[in-house]
């Protein structure tokens, strides 16, 4: 007798669409991986400028992803279960760097913390200069990657519903209790998959980089950007390290996949 | 509305769906906040919301605790950090307050289910765990809304036992359905229709003797509202109920009453009856439904649909051959019926 | 049903502009140096020219179309190496224009090169900082003065090479701020204000006009990026490439490209 599987209401023709869009996005990988040279791989992604460009990526995609934490999982909070006037407008603009074209979020960055910016000519009295530092790397990417932690972590809150919450309240927790043992505990994956969109993004971030922190290598010289100016002379190089880009991302998404599956809840017993 | 609850007293509060019960309990316990109103704990307020004082607490500094009929424990903690999340909250270390948690789990026989996940515990456990949970938190006023409604016939009597025995001596309000749950846990009744106190009383005076349409379907009793007259009492619609009333009671003329006979006391007729008997009217049938071992006959009355209902054998009601849209009619002798004032 | 006729007119569309094409193959060319305004030529040009030629091009093709009635030239305009990758993919040129010989020769190599290329027109390296020039520059020496923000070109695209060039060649070497990837983003990292210098062409310092001010210096002769323009050896008009490039090489040509800040080839 077959498993259990049940019922699963997916007509056949759904597959073959699905099998389309499924080639859509594996056969340029595939085509990628077909071009690779192979012999020199190894040669082309140790190289100075290579590692150096690797290194600073995922330094700067794990700090952006931090902050994404920080600053995301209040204002997730804060939309999901606050009232206050303006609210759908807060979301509507918290999700614009979603549909911003990232070089437009470069710029925009650029006139709030660059020199002659809004923020940028206290900042620079004030000694702090952001612009060509690592700071501003990890500011664009926290910039584009927020939206997908806010969003998922919203997503999560919002069908979680506050009812653990109302409960924990009349046995006496005060409100950052409520917070610290009862709702992030209760929406860790929520948090988890958003953090891990968020470092993906951030990982792959160009446009908002080019523009608004420049590059420089090991300064600034994101990933992204040391394969655009491989390009340039050295296809082969260019296209060792966007693999390299692609496992990392590929790992990470696995990682945070394999993970959830593991949070199913146990059987009851009786 | 307006509710007093005395030291140690246990009130349930009855209605009908949508009467504003649960409503009562959140506005208590600080989860819903009312347009105006007030509620103090002895000396502490819990609320003042008139049009001179503006004054509202938020639930964590109520001593109020909330059961429901979904035991929602914390799905991340197992139930012995369930129980002791109150104590915890409140400032315990955790080894003491796992300790009171045990205490609490002891209370309600649900020791040994202290190292299990909610996903594992069957609804009853995790009911008495959630009980133990709300007892361990020490609350002034433990309220509880419907807390057996989601739990099947074996699981209920258990958590009833539990509750008895816990709220002895304890300040509770529990809202329920069940008239069983107010004989076995309540010290006194209050019943709500439509947002508004229909009657309170000692249960089983309340279930006794009531005065509510609620009350009385609770208590499986056919009501009928009126102004006493010499026979009984006459209805808005002319009708006369003849009945008894307690001979130590002198009603004044015109004092509106009601009119309370069981359905077990209700013949039902298909066309004209011999003897003229003192109680006899037309009722179109709504409803057969069996009760017990008998057929309950549901039945609409007079041009104000009141609603009566008559237990007549299953052969009775086959040799009638009642469906419902019959019209019938249902005689009641006057011996059996008491009357009281509203 | 409406997208199986959208595919039909597209089908006939490209077969129109094939069969043009194929005419405008058949006919006798124009003589190169020919200003004849009754010229034979037809059909449409596909040029493809490095970034910094944007601004010449465009005028030079609007005198091109003006002088032959019945052309049309269409203009792509990327960096040098994006323009050979895609015509390597298969991208129909015509003519390519590039920024510099390096990328001519990889065309060559790759024998997408019709015949020789010709050299048109070389480009030499400037400071531009911004109007009121914060950092006080006047040489290319002070360029690497502590606390200067410097931006300039990466190595791996031409305008980097000439800077390396320079700096080998003065003896001064630079830390830049930031190396970019192409001399667009450079200027505009200078009009923005968040750079006190950058290392661009004379062409962009000139195109910027109010917004940057420059400073030439006498050791930009050591790197002088020449460009050449050729034919594309899968063209399918290379009469009508031919008279273009004639047109850019012609003294009308040169003199447009001169205004512009292009030095002789």
């Amino acid at each position: 007798m077959k498993s259990a599987a049940g019922y699963h209401g997916i007509p056949r023709w759904l597959y073959v669409i699905a099998a389309l869009g499924g080639l859509l996005v594996v056969l340029p990988l595939v085509a990628m991986l077909a071009k690779v040279n192979w012999a020199q791989f190894v040669p082309l992604i140790t190289s100075d400028s290579s590692m150096a460009a690797l290194g600073l990526s995922l330094r700067t995609s794990a700090a952006s992803t931090v902050l994404c934490i920080v600053l995301g999982v209040p204002l997730a909070l804060v939309l999901a279960r606050g009232e206050f006037p303006g609210q759908r407008l807060l979301r509507s603009f918290v999700l614009l760097p979603l549909v911003l074209p990232p070089v437009v979020g470069g710029i925009a960055l650029l006139y709030t913390f660059g020199r002659q910016g809004l923020l940028g000519k206290s900042l620079e009295v004030a000694g702090i200069q952001i612009a060509f530092s690592t700071t501003a790397v990890v500011l664009a990417q926290t910039f584009v990657a927020l939206p997908f932690l806010v969003v998922s972590l919203e997503g999560a809150l919002r069908s979680a519903g506050s009812r653990y919450e109302a409960v924990a309240a009349t046995l006496g927790a005060r409100p950052t209790t409520v917070l610290r043992r009862v709702t992030l505990p209760l929406v860790l994956p929520g948090l988890a998959s958003g953090a891990v969109l968020s470092f993906a993004r951030s990982l792959g971030e160009f446009g908002a980089t080019l523009t608004f922190a420049g590059s420089l290598e090991g300064v600034t010289r994101t990933l992204p950007l040391e394969i655009y100016l491989q390009r340039e002379t050295d296809a082969d190089a260019a296209v060792a390290l966007s693999l390299v880009l692609v496992a990392v991302a590929v790992a990470v998404v696995g990682l945070s996949y394999g993970r959830r599956r593991s949070t199913t809840p146990s059987a009851v017993q009786a | 509305m307006s509710l007093n609850l005395a030291d140690g007293e246990t009130v349930a509060v009855l209605g009908p769906n949508g009467a504003g019960k649960s409503t009562l309990l959140g506005v208590i316990a600080g989860l819903l906040r009312p347009d105006s109103g007030s509620a103090r704990i002895g000396g502490r307020e819990l609320f003042t919301l008139d049009a001179g004082s503006h004054f509202w607490s938020p639930p964590h500094v109520r001593g109020t605790a909330l059961l429901a009929q979904d035991a929602l424990l914390f799905p991340h903690l197992n139930a012995l950090d369930n129980v002791a999340f109150g104590p915890r909250s409140a400032g315990s270390s955790t080894a003491a307050a796992r300790e009171s948690a045990q205490h609490w789990l002891a209370e309600v026989d649900a020791l040994p289910l202290a190292n299990r996940k909610p996903a594992q515990l069957s609804g009853g456990q995790a009911q008495r765990v959630a009980v133990a949970r709300a007892l361990a938190a020490e609350p002034e006023l433990l309220l509880l809304d419907e807390p057996m409604a989601a739990l099947d016939i074996h699981a209920a009597p258990l958590l009833r036992r539990v509750l008895k025995r816990v709220l002895e001596g304890r300040k509770a309000i529990i809202v329920t359905h069940d008239i069983l749950d107010a004989y076995m846990l309540a010290d006194r009744v209050i019943v709500v229709e439509s947002g508004r106190i229909a009657e309170e009383g000692p249960t089983r005076q309340v279930l006794e003797r009531p005065r509510s349409h609620f009350a009385a379907g609770l208590a499986g009793l056919n009501l009928v509202a009126g102004s006493i007259s010499p026979e009984g009492i006459t209805t808005p619609d002319g009708r006369v109920f003849a009945g008894q009333h307690d001979p130590g009671w002198s009603p004044l003329p015109g004092q509106t009453g009601v009119a309370a006979f069981p359905p077990s006391s209700v013949s039902v007729f298909l066309g004209d009856v011999h003897g003229s008997p003192r109680n006899s009217f037309p009722v179109t049938i709504t409803d057969l439904e069996p009760h017990g071992d008998q057929i309950r006959v549901r039945a609409s009355s007079g041009s104000s649909a009141e609603a009566l209902s008559a237990d007549i054998t299953p052969a009775a009601s086959a040799d009638l051959g009642l469906v419902p849209g019959m019209d019938v009619r249902f005689v009641v002798k006057a011996a059996l019926v008491s009357v009281y004032p509203a | 049903m409406s997208l199986k006729k959208s595919i039909i007119a597209v089908s006939v569309a490209a077969g129109l502009a094939a069969a043009l094409t194929a005419c405008g193959g058949a006919t006798p060319a124009a003589t190169p140096s020919g200003s004849s305004s009754t010229s034979q030529l037809s059909g449409t040009v596909t040029v493809f020219a490095a970034a910094s030629l944007k601004s010449t091009f465009i005028q030079l093709a609007k005198d091109f179309e003006a002088k032959n009635p019945g052309t049309k030239v269409t203009l792509s305009f990327a960096g040098s190496s994006d323009l050979v990758t895609q015509i390597s993919q298969g991208a129909p040129a015509d003519v390519f224009a590039s920024a510099d010989t390096k990328n001519m020769t990889k065309l060559a190599d790759a024998k997408l090169l019709d015949g020789t290329a010709t050299n048109f027109a070389t480009n030499v390296l400037e400071i531009a900082v911004p109007p009121s020039n914060p950092a006080s520059i006047t040489s290319f020496a002070d360029l690497a003065k502590s606390g200067v923000k410097v931006v300039m070109c990466a190595s791996q695209v031409p305008c980097g090479a000439a800077t390396d060039t320079v700096e080998k060649a003065s003896g001064v070497t630079l830390t830049p701020v930031s190396e970019e990837s192409s001399v667009t983003d450079v200027l505009g990292k200078v009009t923005s204000g968040e750079a006190d210098a950058g290392l661009v062409y004379v062409t962009d310092v000139k195109g910027a006009g109010d917004k940057v001010k420059g400073i030439p210096f006498p050791e930009s002769d050591k790197a002088v990026n020449t460009y050449p323009i050729g034919t594309v050896s899968s063209s399918q008009n290379k009469e009508l490439a031919a008279a273009f490039i004639a047109a850019v090489t012609s003294e009308a040509g040169k003199k447009v490209l001169g205004d512009a800040g292009f030095g002789a080839p």
